[in-house]
């Protein structure tokens, strides 16, 4: 008697489960990486757009058509095709110019180029959203600052960027969607987050729907809780903000 | 253009603000045409004029709010120091931690307030004492309360800015100048952005001040005000003092038509 092993396939709900053969394990590393993307181009994000606005609000005329250039470029410029480039020129580009100087070319993790990508092109829309926060706070605060004696770097530590915040907030919470969003676009590149995975899972079972359902509902629900949290943030800020009667 | 005039050893003793000769343009206005100004320990002195006559603008190139394009300003026998005229006339300063420094000893309070927003009425008085002045936080947050105590404020300590009213914001702006211990008090209309009920309360802290001997630089709108708590008196007119001395001088015996004229319209 020969007892033939037969796995069962699964059927519906079940190719979500968390080992195989369902695919949910991979899809929650999926998201993983997608998380892990979106944070680290966000911080990155703001960072150059913090440094952004400082360079158009403080900057000497180079600094600002340089920033100019950079805003205005970026901005117009559709989001796949500058992934596409900064990607793979910004790759080539590097290891011409190492091979130039006489070293060796590295290979660049795709975690690591999908921050970079993503973060530069995100510290363009950064930089205007944190620009228009800073100067929408009343002059007059800022002038108290100077009169008590607070040096450039203190005065926007202590009053400018805390008194920028809530003016800031709602920009910030958008590109922080828009960001989590952009990293499907990675896909292009052939960098594993949430959205590649879920087209490899599709393809292989062809259950699109199932996965691709089940990959909006882990988008959803990720930009669910982001907004939860910045509701919180932006609440905790504006506490010394009247509400308007 | 000389950058410093020799400061003689009598100003260097007794004058907390002594500013000679101040000039400032706004492109091709002319708005201070030459302003001097002596005040000694304990002065309160009143700056009185029509809208436009420079007054303000004069009050805030003492802390360097505005920058003059001439004449000198020695804080407690510290000369500022400036750079060579830029292409608009005006000067920067040239050592930037001096006019930091100079700052800190001139506490000034300003017609709109300028609280920070972000912060408690507590947090706004113990920011520059902390954080400028590094007195440790616990010992700022004591003087606040005795200080808060004084302007009538000590339970809106925790309370946000814009929950007050313009009166109690005024107060709590001059708490926070207090807190820094400054060697002169810059008031810059402090009652004109104020409901009228609510001029008196703070003309009352204000008025306080004086009666400690308090060095203090007043532009002011309230005529019966500065008649009582000043030791002097300037009428400025387009950007010159026109008259100036003793309340007494200024409000009943002034010389200068002008200045007669707007006490009576102004002063009722």
């Amino acid at each position: 008697m020969i007892d033939i092993i037969v796995q069962a396939k699964p059927v519906g709900i079940e190719w979500l489960s968390y080992s195989p053969p369902g695919w949910g394990r991979n899809l929650l590393q999926g998201l993983a990486s997608t998380i892990q993307i979106a944070i680290g181009a966000y911080l990155l994000g703001t960072t150059i757009g913090l440094l952004g606005a400082l360079g158009k609000l403080h900057g000497g005329p180079v600094t600002r058509f340089v920033l100019e250039v950079y805003t205005t470029i970026i901005r117009a410029v559709p989001e796949l095709v500058l992934i596409l480039l900064l990607y793979y020129a910004g790759t080539d580009l590097l290891n011409r110019s190492l091979a130039a100087l006489g070293y060796e070319r590295v290979d660049i993790s795709g975690l690591a180029a999908g921050i970079y990508v993503i973060g530069f092109v995100m510290g363009a829309y950064a930089t205007e959203v944190l620009r228009g926060g800073i100067q929408a706070v009343p002059v007059g605060q800022i002038e108290a600052a100077k009169a008590y004696g607070m040096p450039f770097w203190q005065r926007y530590r202590r009053i400018t960027i805390p008194a920028m915040i809530p003016f800031a907030l709602p920009g910030m919470a958008n590109l922080w969607l828009i960001v989590t969003k952009d990293t499907a676009l990675l896909a292009v590149v052939g960098f594993t987050e949430l959205a590649t995975v879920t087209k490899q899972a599709a393809g292989t079972t062809r259950e699109y729907l199932m996965f691709y359902l089940a990959a909006a509902a882990l988008y959803l629900s990720l930009s669910l809780i982001s907004t939860v949290f910045f509701r919180w943030l932006e609440r905790r800020y504006r506490r010394g903000q009247a509400v308007p009667a | 253009m000389t950058d410093q005039t020799p400061i003689t050893a009598k100003d260097d003793t007794t004058s907390a603000v002594l500013v000679q000769n101040l000039h400032k343009n706004f492109g091709d206005l002319e708005v201070l045409k030459g302003v001097s100004l002596d005040a000694h320990q304990g002065d309160v002195v009143s700056i009185i004029g029509a809208s436009g006559s420079g007054k303000s603008t004069f009050l805030r190139c003492i802390n360097l709010l505005e920058l003059p394009s001439a004449g000198d300003i020695i804080v407690a026998g510290e000369a500022v120091r400036f750079h060579p005229p830029r292409p608009d006339g005006n000067r920067e300063p040239s050592d930037k931690r001096q006019v930091e420094r100079l700052r800190t000893q001139l506490g000034m309070v300003f017609q709109s307030f300028n609280l920070w927003a972000h912060m408690t009425v507590m947090q706004n008085v113990i920011e520059a004492p902390v954080h400028v002045l590094k007195i440790p936080k616990a010992e700022a947050r004591d003087r606040a309360e005795a200080i808060l105590e004084r302007v009538g404020l000590i339970d809106k300590r925790d309370q946000y800015p814009a929950f007050l009213s313009g009166g109690q914001q005024q107060r709590a702006a001059i708490a926070r100048a207090l807190a820094m211990e400054p060697k002169v008090m810059l008031f810059d209309e402090p009652t004109s952005a104020l409901d009228p009920e609510l001029v008196g309360e703070v003309l009352r802290v204000i008025q306080d001040l004086a009666e400690e001997r308090r060095t203090m630089i007043l532009v002011t709108h309230e005529m019966a005000f500065a008649r009582d708590v000043s030791s002097h008196v300037m009428f400025l007119h387009q950007g010159l003092v026109e008259e100036e001395g003793t309340p007494e001088q200024v409000f009943t015996n002034a010389t200068s038509e002008r200045c007669r004229a707007f006490v009576q319209t102004v002063g009722r």
